[in-house]
C-alpha cells in the first residue's frame, strides 16, 4: 500500500472525499461543530489513515501501531470520519457526534473512544503527547513505530507548541513528523491580521525541524513529503501543508465564519451534492 | 420570560465603560466573537488586543498595561483564562497585585457540545485561593452590567465569571449591585437556598414552587464568591437553619465550599452542596447536562425537601 502510483493516489483521493461527506453529514446531524478546519486537513489524514500508518481497528493497542495526534481537536470529525471508515466503529455511530452519552465528543477523547491516541482540544497540548509519544518509543527500542501530529496555523500562536518543537529537535526525534495545517485562518479572521505567526517554514527551520513546503490537498505531495520524513534521520520533520479551510465545499472555502459553524439542512444537502460530482482534486 | 446571556450583557458594558473611561484597554485570545468582546473591539479598535492563541501572553501583556496604567479586561473561555494562563495569573497579576479583569465566558457545564475539555468546573475554585484575586459570577444581564462597572471601580485583580447560554433576566435597573454583598430575593424561614450565576434563576423557581407546598425557603444571589457575604450567610444559617448551595462548578472549593466554611466557623447548621460532583463534563446541550448531572429545578426541590429532614 506503500508506493506512490496512480491508482494508490487516486485510492487515496476516493477515501478523503469519503471523509469530507462524513464530517458534512455529522456535523449537519449535530448542529454544530467545526467545519472549515476538519475540511481543511481531509487529504492529510486521509493520507495518514489509508497509505502511511500501521493501524488495526481489530487490535487498536497494539504496541507497535503508529500514533496519530490531532493536536488541533477541534477537527474532530475528520479523525472521526477516518477512525469510522477505518473500522474503528461503524459509519452510523458519526450521527451521535456530540449528542449527550455519545463516545464523539465535540473534542476527541482517548478515555470514551478508541482509536484516539490523545484528549486534545485544548490547542497547543497534543503537540506536546505527541514529543512524549516520541520520547517512549525511542526508549522501547529503535524504529517501531512513528508519531505523527497535526496542528493548526492559529494552534501555533500558543507558546507551548514552541516548546515542544524546540524539546523534539533537542531530542533528535526523527520518528516524530508534524503536519502544519496552513490554512492561514483562524477564529477572529486571518491569521496575517489576528496574530501573525509567519514566516512559518523560517521558524520551524530556526526551530531544528526538516522543513517541508506541500501544496496540503495535493495527495502525491502528502505521500512524497511522508517518505521524506522517513528517510530524514537525526531530527524531526514538518510538513507545511498550504490548506484550504473549508475545501470542498463551496460555500466554506476561505471563510473563517464557518470556523466552528455547522451546516443547517440546505447547506448540509448541497455540500453533500458538491462533494458527489466534484473530483476532490487541488 | 425576558433572556439575555451574560456573556452579551458583557459585551454591551464593555462598550458603555470604553466610553466613559479612556483608560479601559481590551485583551482577547482569538475568542472576540465568543466572548463579545469584539462589540468594544469594533468602536474602540485602538484599545483592543487581540494576543492570538496566546492566553499566557495575553495575561502577560494585560500585567504589563495594568502596570503602566491601563485598566486591562482580558477575556477567553473560562478553562483557558484561568487554566491554561494560571501561574501567569497567578505570579504576574495577584502576586503583583495588578489591577487586571479578568472576564472569562463559558463557564461551566453550559458551554454545551464542545464538550468536557472545554467546560471549566473548577474556575472558581482556583481563583477563589490566589490572595488578592476577587471573584464575582453574575446571576443575569442587568446584574452584570453592573458588575462589570463595579469590578472597574474596585481596585486590584477581579475574576468575572460569564456563561454562554441566554438565562432569565432576574433584576431590573432598580438592582444596586455592590461586590461582597450578597443580595437576599426571597424572604423565607424553612432554609436557605444560595446561588450564583446562572443557578439563581433556578433557585428562585424552585423556591416558588417549594412555597406551593408549603415550604418556606428563601434564596440569596451571592454573586461574590470571594470575598464573600459572611454576615449575610451567619445570619442565613442563623435565621433558617439549613442552607442549600448550588452552582454551576465543582462541589469542592466553590461557592458550597465557601459557604460551608464560614457556616463552620460561625453557625453550625445543615447543609448541602449542588453543583457538579468532582467529575469532568460532557458534550450535549446546556439543558440536557444541567438536567444529567443534576443540577435542574426540580433536583433543587427535592434536596431542600431532605435538607429540611436534616434540621
Ligand atoms: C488553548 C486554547 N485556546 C483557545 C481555544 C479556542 N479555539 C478553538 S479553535 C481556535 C482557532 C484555531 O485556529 P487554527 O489552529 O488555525 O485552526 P484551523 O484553522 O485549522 O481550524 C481557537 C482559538 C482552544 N481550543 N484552546
Ligand atoms: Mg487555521
Amino acid at each position: 500500500m506503500r508506493e506512490i502510483t496512480e491508482s494508490t493516489i487516486h485510492a487515496v483521493e476516493t477515501k478523503a472525499r469519503s471523509l469530507r461527506r462524513h464530517i458534512i453529514s455529522m456535523l449537519g446531524e449535530a448542529g454544530s461543530g467545526h467545519s472549515g478546519g476538519s475540511l481543511s486537513a481531509a487529504d492529510i489524514v486521509a493520507c495518514l489513515y489509508f497509505w502511511e500508518m500501521n493501524v488495526d481497528p481489530h487490535e487498536p493497542h497494539k504496541p507497535d501501531r503508529d500514533r496519530f495526534v490531532l493536536s488541533k481537536g477541534h477537527a474532530a470529525p475528520v479523525l472521526y470520519a477516518a477512525l469510522a471508515e477505518k473500522g474503528f466503529f461503524p459509519v452510523i455511530e458519526l450521527d451521535s457526534l456530540r449528542k449527550l452519552g455519545s463516545r464523539l465528543q465535540g473534542h476527541p477523547d482517548m478515555n470514551k473512544l478508541s482509536g484516539v491516541e490523545a484528549s486534545t482540544g485544548s490547542l497547543g497540548q497534543g503537540i506536546s503527547w505527541a514529543v512524549g509519544m516520541a520520547l517512549a518509543e525511542r526508549m522501547n527500542g529503535p524504529d517501531r513505530y512513528r508519531i505523527y501530529a497535526l496542528l493548526g496555523d492559529g494552534e501555533i500562536e500558543e507558546g507551548l507548541v514552541w516548546e515542544a518543537l524546540m524539546a523534539a529537535a533537542h531530542y533528535k526525534l526523527d520518528n516524530l513528523t508534524a503536519f502544519l495545517d496552513h490554512n492561514r485562518l483562524q477564529i477572529d479572521g486571518p491569521i496575517a491580521e489576528v496574530m501573525s505567526p509567519e514566516p512559518v517554514a523560517d521558524k520551524f527551520r530556526a526551530f531544528g525541524w526538516e522543513t517541508l513546503v506541500i501544496d496540503g490537498h495535493d495527495i502525491s505531495q502528502i505521500m512524497q513529503a511522508l517518505e521524506l520524513a522517513r528517510s530524514t534521520t537525526g531530527r524531526p520533520t514538518a510538513i507545511i501543508a498550504d490548506t484550504v479551510k473549508g475545501k470542498g465545499c463551496s460555500f466554506m472555502e476561505n471563510k473563517a465564519e464557518w470556523h466552528g459553524t455547522a451546516p443547517n439542512r440546505e447547506q448540509t444537502i448541497q455540500a453533500l451534492e458538491e462533494l458527489e460530482v466534484s473530483p476532490q482534486r487541488a | 420570560m425576558e433572556k439575555q446571556a451574560t456573556r452579551d450583557a458583557y459585551g454591551k458594558a464593555l462598550v458603555e465603560l470604553g466610553r466613559k473611561y479612556g483608560d479601559v484597554v481590551v485583551l482577547d485570545a482569538d475568542l472576540s466573537k465568543s466572548t463579545k468582546t469584539a462589540d468594544f473591539a469594533k468602536v474602540f479598535p485602538d484599545r483592543f488586543i487581540n494576543a492570538g492563541v496566546a492566553e499566557q501572553n495575553m495575561m502577560g501583556m494585560a500585567a504589563g498595561l495594568a502596570a503602566s496604567g491601563k485598566v486591562p479586561f482580558a477575556s477567553s473561555f473560562a478553562i483557558f483564562a484561568t487554566g491554561r494562563a494560571f501561574e501567569i495569573v497567578r505570579n504576574s497579576l495577584a502576586y503583583a497585585n495588578l489591577n487586571v479583569k479578568i472576564c472569562a465566558t463559558h463557564a461551566g457545564l453550559t458551554v454545551g457540545e464542545d464538550g468536557g475539555s472545554h467546560q471549566s468546573v473548577e474556575d472558581l475554585a482556583i481563583m477563589r485561593c490566589v490572595p488578592n484575586i476577587t471573584v464575582v459570577a453574575p446571576a443575569d444581564g442587568v446584574s452584570t452590567r453592573q458588575a462589570v462597572a463595579a469590578v472597574y471601580h474596585h481596585p486590584g485583580p477581579v475574576y468575572l465569571r460569564l456563561g454562554r447560554p441566554a438565562v432569565p433576566v432576574i433584576y431590573d435597573e432598580s438592582l444596586s449591585f455592590r461586590i461582597g454583598r450578597g443580595i437576599v430575593l426571597r424572604a423565607g424561614k424553612d432554609a436557605t437556598l444560595i446561588g450564583c450565576g446562572i443557578m439563581v434563576a433556578k433557585c428562585l423557581e424552585a423556591a416558588d414552587r417549594l412555597r406551593a407546598e408549603g415550604i418556606d425557603v428563601s434564596v440569596v444571589d451571592m454573586h461574590t464568591i470571594k470575598p464573600i457575604d459572611r454576615d449575610l450567610i451567619a445570619r442565613k444559617a442563623h435565621e433558617t437553619g439549613a442552607i442549600l448551595t448550588v452552582e454551576e462548578h465543582s462541589v469542592l472549593g466553590g461557592l458550597g465550599g465557601a459557604v460551608c466554611e464560614v457556616v463552620c466557623e460561625q453557625f453550625p447548621v445543615p447543609v448541602m452542596r449542588m453543583g457538579i460532583n468532582d467529575q469532568f463534563g460532557q458534550s450535549g446541550t446546556p439543558d440536557d447536562l444541567l438536567e444529567y448531572y443534576g443540577l435542574s429545578v426540580a433536583m433543587i426541590m427535592a434536596n431542600t425537601r431532605i435538607l429540611l429532614s436534616k434540621k
